[in-house]
Formats: structure tokens, C-alpha cells, sequence
């Protein structure tokens, strides 16, 4: 088999020629992480003129290698990582034994969690900066504003919409925040779904409008636009026209002749000398030798299950607890976002199987009334992510027999089948968290990955509202056929956020307003980890707009020598 | 394969609906990336593994076959038989599924314990009838045999066929999958003329 016959690509370089620095240089910049934070980072930090070595746990995939085999993509893992090296267990509340169970699900080459992503790009809207203000307290949860506005973070929205290449079509959501400039190439077309979801929606009074994605509908910068493939959902896409950070600012990083992407390798500590100075990060290399690359400053870049991980990976006598986390707050707080599915069968051919994913978005429940008796919010979108793989063996209705003729004669109704998906917002509860597991080990020998996760009850309302908001939806249709299950409490996380929010006080945050931890002067946290709120899913949008504002900033910071 | 069937047209079309839309300082830029990845996904397709055993022995084979031939039955149209589940499987546990062939091992044989036990008459799975065959299969449903059995029979049908499995695309036409690489739209019936 082709697969097979092909070299392992775990200490595959760079494709294209690039500077490489020896670890024992001292670098100005060392970035843990070419996923969208640390690609974004990259890219601004070696184009400000600085010499920046990127460590990336994975291989680097050329675009010819991504595969539409969904076993070599979800069952042999290609681009993502691979619980047989870094294992790790789950638990509900930190009352329960941790259970092996491998809940964490990232994005581990060359470009992240970017490469295999859905691309849903909308941005934030302003209350998702300043709700805790707006909304009161939660009891029992951290619930509290950015020390961020959307008015600030305005201009670097348009910044990722303009560099990443993010295709939509502005002011065609009511819901929508102000924005500065259009979207630089128009919305993707539409799909049979995104019809059905538009005309049912309208009916309904709601506000459907064109997926923002970061997916170009047409060639931009130099990229080609989408073929409609079909396979954007958990796989590479082979034309780069999905706006990741392997084909967008991870070669102009490049180009710069300043940064080094060096794969296959696997930070697992960040050292600090006895001023509390961070002095570089020590990996392992392709051949699971220890180096340590020397850096005047260091970012953390590795999502925001890998970030925190790392942190408390790197205790010393002066940070006893975990690298900064005076507060004792790494790790906690863990938001997943709240995710269901509702299908639906029409009598004629969607063939929802081509082009992206999403193609009509609705963000009429953005923020739900409070007299409903709970928090939340979130979007609904039509899409379909279903392969048949997945469709035959994970979509099947509940009163549908799962084998024999009528199982047969239900696979038939794949071309004819979509979705309406829910995302939601999830509150932040302390217990919440990544932390590392006291008994086992990675193939490395690091303590594994622990993730203890139980939605907040509200949480589990607001996707049980959404789930009948689009039941709703898909009766206006007059689908021939709706089902879904029941809403359950999640053990599985895509999305990782808040492990170490920001925030002005450092007695209940991690890193400042601009990403610099309180407890260590050359030491930055940017990725999903510094969200403060989770949104309403579509994290990686936000992620990306903090990436080029913490850039901005520390660039500023350290050509005043203040790094 | 035949280099005058689909694989030519598709690798065609997939290079002009990719350039369709680009200028040619693109086309010239990104021309030996476009070919790469059409000539990788020809090359996949040339790849589809000989319908031989390597990991099972024959009477394991027809054991699990039969098995998935009333999972996936061929009734009027292809099922799991002319899809080449079997080699699928055997292909599996010679690669990505190796650390479930003990696991095969170990359960096999309550299939034809469970066929005795319900029908002392008939001494093997692979020889009860069809309607012998859904009422042993009903009866291990949950059961490690089956649950292994029941999720390489559909990935079997539906996987790629390099892979072993959906032998001519059996299961994609079965579901109206089209594995073209590159579409256009309209893509369904109900975006027809409706480009908003």
C-alpha cells in the first residue's frame, strides 16, 4: 500500500530551503508551536527582523501527501496527535480516578490544528468581551470580561481576515460586529444545504447568512482558490486553499531568511535561570535526544491543552508549581465549546459530500435571554462533515437497525442527507482543566496529558435550546426525515481553551493584556489557552487576531529592549 | 487499471477546475504542486492491494465473510461480498488493525460455537442459512466478535479501495458518492440556480 511503502515523515524537514540556527545560538525568539497562534507569530516576528526558531512536535506534510483515505487520516492519525506515543486519561470531576482516555484531540504537524480544520472564521462579537459585566456573575464558574474590547481587537480581525485570506461576505449578518474593511474575496458558493437552511430560516424569521471561512473562493496572494473537494473537515487540503498556517504565513516566515520551522521536535520543558528569566526550551529531537535551543524571550504556542502542560511540565525550586502559575490557575479553567448535530434527509440529491463544509451560518441566538433561566449562546450552521466512513458508521438513526437490508437501504440516503450544527458557549469552571496525570507516562517518558472535564449545567441547556432551534429549522424545511440524540455531557475537546486566561491581576489570570506571563518577563502564552470566554465555538479566528496583536506588541516591547 | 477509465478524465478535469479559477502567475507558480497532488491522487488509485490472503486462513476467511455478507447483504445490488470486505479485513490486520488480530483470534470461534448451540445441526457459521446467520449474528450483537466484525464491514464497503475494500467503488455507488477530486456547482439539486 502507497501509505505504507512511503518513508515515516515523524523527522520529515522543511520543503522549502530554510535558515537553520544551532540550539546552542542564541536566538531572539523560540516559539513552541506552527499551529495558528505560533504560524501567525512566526511570520510577523521574522518579518519585524528578528531570528525566530519554531519547534514543531510534528512532521512537516507537503499538500501532495494529504490524503482523502479517511483510515490513514482518522484511524493511523496522519495529522493529528497519536494517543499510542502521548496517552492520556480523563476524568469527570477531580473527585474521580482518572480513566485512560485520549479526550484531547490536536492538530500535531507543520500548521496545527489549521491544516485539518473546518474553517469556520466568523469573529467574536463585542459581548463576548465585556458579558461578565454585562450579565453579572455566575455563580460557581470564573466567568469574567477580557481585559480586551472587541473595538481593540477590531483592526487585527481584519488584519488575519487580509493575511490569513478568509473568504464571506460583510454586513450580511444583523448580528455582525463593526467592522473596518470588506472581506477580501467573496463567500464560497452556496450548497444545496445552505439553501434549504436559508429559505427554512427566513421563514422562520431568523437571519441566515455566507459561512465566513478561511477557505479562498478565488486565488489571492499567490494561493489557489477551492476546488471542492469536499474534504475540508479533518483533512489537509492538497491546493492550499484553505488558509492554514502551512499555506499562508508559515512560508512567508520563511522567506524571511530568519526563521527556522525545525520539526520532530517535542518541547518538554522551558528553562528559567535564577534571575526567573526564561532562557530557552529543551526538546526532544527525531531521535528523542534532549536539546535545548537558547531564546532572549519564549512563546508558548502549543493550544491550549499543550501550553499549560508544558508549564506545569517545567517546575524548578523558584516555580515549584508549574512555571507561571503563582496563581495556580494554569490548566484551569478549560472551555470546549458546546457542539450537537441534528440530520436531515430530503427527497433529492444535496451531494453534500462536495465543496466545504458550512456554507450558511445563523446567529440569531448569539446571546440568549436571560429570563430562559440560564447563560448561553451560539450559532447555527448547515454543513456536512460526514465521509462515508463516518456517515456509515456514526449517523445512523436511532430507529434504524444497524445492519442487514435496511441498513443498506438506508446508506442510500447519504447524497440526500445534511446537518444543522450547534456551537455553543461554555462557561468557565475551575475544576475544569488540563493537568498532568501522576501515574502515566508518554513514549517520551512525560507524565500524560490529564483532561478533567463536566459541562456547567447551563452549558448543557443552551445546546439542548440550540438543538431544538435547528429541529425547527429542519421541520420548516420539510425534511422527509429529522433525528438527532439525546444532549450528553462531552469527554472529547477539538476546541482548548481558557488553560491560561489572561487577564489584568495577576492573582487570577496568567498572561497580561498583550500575552506576557505576570510571573516571567520573556515568557508569552499565545493560543487558545488565553481565551477568558469560549465564544460560541469558531475559536480559531480569535486565536489568530490575538496572535497578530500580541506580535504588534511584543515586537514594540522588544525593539525598546524590554523583552 | 485501464489508463483510458475514469482516472485520466478525473486527473484532467481536477487540473483545469484548479487552474479555472487563477491567473497565470499562479498557474506557473503553483503548476508543479497541482501536478504533485494529481499525480498522487492517480497514484493512490493505481494502488488497489490483489484480492489475496495474508493474515487470515482461508476457513477463518469465509467465517468473517459470511458474517459480513448479512451486515452489508448483496440483495439485488453489491454488498460487502463484491465490495471485498474480506480482503479489506485481512488487509487491516496486516496493517493498521494488526493489534486487533488477536482479538479476531480470540472470537472467532464463538461464532461457530454460537451456530452449534443454536442449531446443533449445522457445524459451522459460514454454513447455516441466511436466516440461521441473523439470528446467530443478533445473538452476539455487543459481543467482541461482532462489534469487530460489523465496523470493518462498513469501513470495508465504504473506504477508499486501496485499502482492499470497495472493490470498483461498489460501496460509494451504493450511496452515491462521487470521489471525483474537484467539483464545480451547482452541487445538488436545490443550489440550482440559486447562487445567492
Amino acid at each position: 500500500m502507497v501509505a505504507q511503502n512511503r518513508p515515516r515523515s515523524s523527522a520529515r524537514q522543511a520543503m522549502n530551503p530554510q535558515v537553520t540556527y544551532k540550539p546552542s545560538e542564541e536566538v531572539d525568539f523560540v516559539i513552541v508551536g506552527s499551529g495558528a497562534a505560533g504560524g501567525v507569530l512566526a511570520k510577523e516576528l521574522s518579518t519585524a527582523g528578528f531570528k525566530v526558531v519554531v519547534l514543531e512536535q510534528g512532521p512537516w506534510i507537503p499538500p501532495g501527501e494529504f490524503s482523502h483515505d479517511e483510515i490513514r487520516v482518522f484511524l493511523e492519525r496522519q495529522l493529528t496527535n497519536d494517543s499510542r506515543q502521548q496517552p492520556q486519561t480523563f476524568r469527570k470531576t477531580p473527585q474521580d480516578k482518572a480513566e485512560m482516555h485520549n479526550g484531547v484531540i490536536y492538530g500535531r504537524l507543520v500548521g496545527g490544528g489549521s491544516v485539518h480544520f473546518t474553517a469556520n472564521y466568523w469573529r467574536f462579537h463585542e459581548i463576548d468581551f465585556v458579558e461578565r459585566s454585562r450579565r453579572g456573575e455566575i455563580p460557581g464558574t470564573g466567568f469574567a470580561d477580557w481585559p480586551v474590547t472587541y473595538a481593540e481587537m477590531e483592526p487585527y480581525y481584519t488584519k488575519v481576515e487580509w493575511e490569513v485570506g478568509v473568504s464571506g461576505l460583510a454586513a450580511s449578518s444583523p448580528f455582525d460586529p463593526p467592522r473596518s474593511q470588506p472581506y477580501p474575496v467573496p463567500p464560497m458558493p452556496v450548497k444545496s444545504s445552505g439553501v434549504i437552511f436559508e429559505r427554512a430560516a427566513r421563514k422562520l424569521g431568523w437571519h441566515p447568512f455566507p459561512a465566513p471561512l478561511a477557505i479562498l473562493s478565488q486565488s489571492y496572494r499567490g494561493r489557489a482558490g477551492c476546488v471542492h473537494c469536499g474534504r475540508c473537515e479533518g483533512f489537509g487540503c492538497e491546493v492550499g486553499a484553505k488558509s492554514s498556517s502551512l499555506a499562508s504565513v508559515i512560508p512567508v516566515a520563511q522567506q524571511t531568511g530568519r526563521c527556522e520551522i525545525r520539526t520532530a521536535s517535542y518541547a518538554y520543558r522551558v528553562e528559567t535561570n535564577a534571575q526567573g528569566r526564561a532562557t530557552g526550551v529543551a526538546y526532544f529531537d527525531a531521535r528523542r535526544q534532549a536539546q535545548f535551543q537558547k531564546a532572549r524571550a519564549v512563546i508558548l504556542s502549543a493550544n491550549g491543552a499543550e501550553t499549560p502542560r508544558l508549564l506545569l511540565l517545567s517546575s524548578s525550586p523558584y516555580f515549584p508549581q508549574g512555571l507561571a502559575n503563582s496563581s495556580g490557575l494554569v490548566g484551569k479553567h478549560l472551555m470546549i465549546n458546546g457542539y450537537h448535530e441534528v440530520y436531515a434527509t430530503f427527497d433529492e440529491p444535496l451531494n453534500e459530500y462536495k465543496s466545504v463544509a458550512v456554507s450558511r451560518v445563523l446567529h440569531d441566538f448569539y446571546e440568549l435571554d436571560p429570563k430562559l433561566g440560564f447563560y448561553g449562546g451560539g450559532g447555527l450552521d448547515a454543513r456536512f462533515g460526514m465521509t462515508p466512513l463516518r456517515f456509515g458508521l456514526g449517523a445512523l438513526p436511532t430507529d434504524v437497525p444497524r445492519w442487514g437490508k435496511a441498513y443498506k437501504d438506508w446508506l442510500e440516503s447519504y447524497s440526500r442527507t445534511m446537518i444543522v450544527a450547534c456551537h455553543a458557549a461554555s462557561l468557565p469552571v475551575e475544576a475544569n482543566s488540563i493537568s498532568l496525570d501522576s501515574e502515566l507516562k508518554d513514549a517520551w517518558g512525560l507524565p500524560a496529558m490529564r483532561m478533567t472535564y463536566r459541562d456547567h449545567p447551563d452549558d448543557l441547556k443552551t445546546v439542548s435550546y440550540l438543538s431544538d432551534r435547528a429541529l425547527e429549522l429542519m421541520n420548516a424545511a420539510k425534511a422527509r426525515k429529522v433525528w438527532t440524540w439525546p444532549v450528553h455531557d462531552q469527554s472529547f475537546a477539538v476546541h482548548l481553551l481558557g488553560t491560561c486566561r489572561m487577564g489584568n491581576d495577576p492573582k487570577t489570570s496568567i498572561v497580561d493584556a498583550h500575552h506576557r506571563t505576570h510571573d516571567v518577563p520573556n515568557l508569552f502564552l499565545c493560543d487558545g489557552s488565553s481565551f477568558v470566554t469560549s465564544g460560541r465555538g469558531q475559536p480559531t479566528m480569535t486565536i489568530q487576531a490575538l496572535a497578530f496583536r500580541a506580535a504588534e506588541e511584543i515586537t514594540a516591547t522588544a525593539r525598546r529592549g524590554g523583552v | 487499471m485501464n489508463p483510458t477509465s475514469g482516472n485520466d478524465l478525473d486527473r484532467r478535469r481536477f487540473l483545469l477546475t484548479a487552474l479555472g479559477g487563477a491567473g497565470g502567475a499562479w498557474a506557473s507558480v503553483h503548476w508543479p504542486a497541482i501536478l504533485e497532488a494529481a499525480q498522487h491522487a492517480a497514484h493512490m488509485r493505481e494502488a488497489v492491494p490483489p484480492a489475496k490472503l495474508e493474515v487470515l486462513s482461508a476457513e477463518q476467511a469465509a467465517e468473517i465473510e459470511a458474517a459480513a455478507c448479512r451486515i452489508i447483504p448483496s440483495d439485488g445490488s453489491p454488498g460487502a461480498r463484491e465490495a471485498g470486505v474480506i480482503y479489506f479485513i485481512d488487509r487491516a490486520l496486516a496493517t493498521f488493525a494488526a493489534d486487533q488480530r488477536e482479538a479476531y483470534a480470540q472470537s472467532l470461534p464463538l461464532l461457530q460455537s454460537k451456530t452449534r448451540e443454536m442449531f446443533p445441526s449445522v457445524s459451522k457459521f459460514s454454513q447455516a442459512s441466511p436466516d440461521q446467520q441473523d439470528a446467530v449474528l443478533k445473538a452476539l450483537e455487543g459481543q467482541p466478535i461482532f462489534e469487530l466484525i460489523y465496523a470493518h464491514t462498513v469501513m470495508g464497503f465504504l473506504c477508499v479501495p486501496e485499502r482492499g475494500g470497495n472493490r470498483g467503488k461498489v460501496g460509494w455507488k451504493q450511496i452515491g458518492f462521487d470521489d471525483s477530486p474537484a467539483f464545480a456547482p451547482p452541487f445538488g439539486y436545490y443550489d440550482r440556480g440559486d447562487r445567492t
